[in-house]
């Protein structure tokens, strides 16, 4: 992949246009409201992380982003284009901007690890076979995993299976990567490699980083902003440092002196 | 009650012509009846119930009757109407139809037992609707209903004597053409016998062959 590096906007510089908008959205499961009237904007380049208790509407964020769910109120833009509300043809089109990786992965079991990443480059994007391969064994050598182009999904363990899956994202170059707490189902042990690879990504590329995790660690160290959920709306909002080091909610003090 | 050899050796010509029969109208409609029945489950997915009602209605109309019913409809009402098939072709539409009936409900189960997660993932990648279906969501699921499908091929083996009624001349036919004239039953419909007994054994091996291939 190419890997461009990523250039800060300098504090005088004009604001960049957000990359992603989301204005007061609310998303109802049936009586139990998981985001209500939410704002919320992130700018191009920037990584940031969702935290709060199970259930604050974190993972919503990022599968409304995906289009796997739609929002009942509320307006989503991507890059200035509307992806909700949107009719069809223009989802799919600004879909393409949006990759994600899944807690469970989500390989395709019936195809090669190869073929896992060329399938959406040559059905989607129309590469040829070649220029898919290429670019896949390029993200494969990546994430540290060229030998396994042949192997199937179910031959890996489960952390060589996550680096697939970010190799299969990265594969369709997006301009957002959404991260749904992709190392929680992963052995203690296979953690700390996929999260090197995240911040290995993050440090080099210029790909905007949207991240719902409880590795507090990996969290102050990659992200640019954290936001703090809770009950559907964003209670706090910050620079890693001043989140984890100094939050001004009591919510927040409770939440992290419970999972750190 | 005497066990006569010479009836078994004369009546082995005719055995392997009726095997012959039985096993092709095994084979085309186990066919038929598999690719039926995908159709079915995926017009049973359909958006607009006016595709899905009347296929729910034919499809439980045809599963609620019997075989048999189906025979002789198919075989002495659609002439009248204009529509002659061969008597070993209307047997194989019957019984594909009739079980395209049940291996339906087999690609649903299969179709349903997929991951959310895997729909998930071609949405994510943006894998247009027809691709994520024979790409992702139908390897997997026929995968996992291979031996459900092979259990009513055995099934279908033990209905294919039905065909019969429409002069079908597959094994028990012959059987019986052969007793009529012989006044012998016992050693042609013991031949037959057996052989329903080694085709659904063979057939039984090979599904679990196929079985733990597929698990593996």
């Amino acid at each position: 992949m190419s890997v461009e590096t990523r250039t800060e906007p300098s504090a005088t510089a004009a604001r960049p246009a957000d990359l992603i908008r989301l204005e007061q959205v609310t998303k109802r499961f049936g009586a139990n409201t998981v985001l209500d009237h939410l704002d919320f904007a992130v700018r191009p380049g920037r990584h940031v992380t969702l935290i709060g208790p199970s259930g604050s509407g974190k993972t919503t964020i990022l599968r409304l982003l995906m289009t796997l769910t739609k929002p009942d109120e509320g307006t989503i833009t991507v890059d200035g284009e509307p992806l909700f509300p949107a009719p069809e043809k223009q989802v799919r089109e600004v879909r393409k901007k949006i990759g994600m990786v899944f807690q469970h992965f989500n390989l395709f079991p019936n195809m090669s690890v190869l073929r896992n990443l060329t399938e959406a480059p040559v059905q989607v994007l129309g590469l040829s076979k070649d220029e898919a391969e290429e670019r896949a064994r390029e993200l494969l050598e990546l994430v540290g995993l060229a030998d396994k182009c042949g192997a199937r999904p179910a031959q890996l363990s489960g952390g060589q299976q996550q680096r697939v899956a970010i190799a299969r994202a990265l594969a369709m170059r997006p301009r957002v990567l959404l991260l749904d707490e992709v190392t929680s189902a992963l052995d203690p042990e296979l953690v700390a490699g996929v999260l090197d690879l995240l911040r290995d990504i993050a440090r080099s590329t210029d790909i905007t980083m949207l991240c719902v995790t409880h590795e507090m660690g990996f969290a102050r160290d990659i992200s640019d902003q954290v936001l703090m959920f809770d009950g559907g709306r964003v209670i706090e909002s910050g620079s890693p440092e001043k989140i984890f080091s100094d939050p001004e909610q009591d919510r927040t003090r409770e939440f992290l002196g419970a999972v750190l | 009650m005497t066990w006569d050899w010479h009836a078994v050796s004369d009546f082995m010509p005719h055995f392997w012509d009726g095997l012959l029969v039985s096993l092709q109208a095994l084979a085309l409609g186990s066919l038929l009846s598999f690719t039926l029945g995908l159709v079915w489950t995926l017009l049973m997915r359909a958006p607009t119930r006016w595709v899905r009602w009347p296929v729910g209605v034919v499809t439980e109309f045809v599963r609620n009757t019997p075989l048999l019913v189906q025979l002789f409809f198919l075989f002495y009402v659609l002439p009248e109407w204009g529509l002659t098939f061969s008597a070993l072709a209307t047997g194989v539409f019957a019984i594909g139809l009739h079980y395209s009936t049940y291996t339906m409900q087999v690609y649903r189960a299969g179709i349903e037992a997929v991951p959310v997660g895997q729909w998930e993932a071609a949405t994510a990648l943006n894998l247009p609707r027809r691709r994520t279906w024979t790409a992702v969501i139908l390897p997997q699921a026929i995968r996992r209903v291979i031996p459900a499908l092979g259990n009513y091929v055995i099934s279908m083996l033990k209905d294919t004597p039905m065909l019969m009624v429409i002069t079908v001349l597959e094994m028990l036919g012959q059987a019986r053409l052969f007793s009529q004239q012989r006044f012998q039953f016992t050693e042609p419909l013991t031949v037959i016998g057996v052989a329903f007994v080694l085709i659904s054994y063979l057939a039984s091996l090979l599904l679990r062959a196929l079985e733990r291939r597929l698990v593996r």
